[in-house]
């Protein structure tokens, strides 16, 4: 793989790191981090700010456009960056790259199912009729 | 191709001397796998609970109020706190700033303080006690 003096500077770094494969991860992870400081400060300040944490009262807040849609959102970013952590956890510590590869592959299917599952509850509520 | 790297590996937690770097460091790891493992099993429990019904939620609420329960809320409620505030600082970290030794490890320090800062805080207004 070497190409010795005659090889960029890129391709002197490629394939190098951990994972084996560079930057386009790093920057995604950086991404979804500085989305989700955002999004995350909006959950934990609209939690707070609900009254009370009953059902109803939940379930209105997430039946508006003003809880739905955030809410979407930091499903979606929360697990793609939760997946993409662990990835890069896993890329540490198991070096066989069967095993690393299955792992990546396992993390992306829990990680796809628990978003779904979670978006499908979300849809449910937000297209539901209004909170009894 | 398939044998493991023979190369030593770091031991680096059982050997090298503890600071405040290395603490937060390891600390944003095992946080970012806490919440990503329990935090986001629980938020997806939580809203299909919503979406279940009355009956599904008051389940929900029993286990999340019930203090096994609380504690384990409380703890995600820090390791949220510790990541967020030391994802911050990993962000300026990558602009290249903030390796001086002493600010380094000042806001290494920092994000413990506000990540138990923070915690209190979010319980404090989360279980009314400021309305």
């Amino acid at each position: 793989m070497s190409l010795g003096e005659s090889a960029t500077p890129l391709g002197k770094v490629e394939g190098l790191g951990s994972s084996h494969h560079g930057g386009h991860h790093w920057l995604e992870e950086r991404f979804t981090s500085v989305a989700l400081v955002l999004l995350s400060l909006w959950l934990i300040f609209s939690l707070i700010m609900l009254p009370v944490l009953d059902r109803q009262m939940v379930g209105e807040w997430l039946h508006s456009a003003w809880g739905a849609v955030p809410m979407a959102l930091f499903i979606i970013t929360a697990f793609k960056h939760g997946v993409d952590g662990l990835k890069v956890a896993v890329d540490d510590y198991v070096h066989q790259d069967g095993n690393r590869i299955a792992i990546h592959y396992l993390l992306d299917m829990a990680g796809i199912a628990g978003a779904a599952v979670s978006l499908f509850a979300l849809a449910r509520i937000a297209f539901g009729a209004a909170a009894a | 191709m398939n044998t493991p790297n023979p190369r030593p590996l770091s031991p680096h937690l059982t050997v090298w001397r503890w600071g405040p770097g290395m603490l937060v460091s390891i600390l944003h790891r095992i946080t970012g796998g806490a919440l990503t493992v329990v935090g986001l099993a629980i938020l997806a429990w939580w809203l299909a609970a919503i979406a279940g019904g009355d009956e599904s939620y008051a389940k929900f609420n029993a286990i999340a109020g019930h203090p096994a329960g609380l504690i384990v809320l409380a703890g995600l409620t820090w390791a949220f706190w510790q990541h967020f505030f030391s994802g911050v600082r990993h962000i300026v970290l990558d602009t290249g700033a903030g390796y001086e030794l002493k600010i380094n490890r000042f806001w290494a320090v920092m994000t413990l303080a506000g990540s138990l800062l923070a915690t209190a805080a979010t319980w404090y207004f989360l279980l009314g006690v400021g309305k």
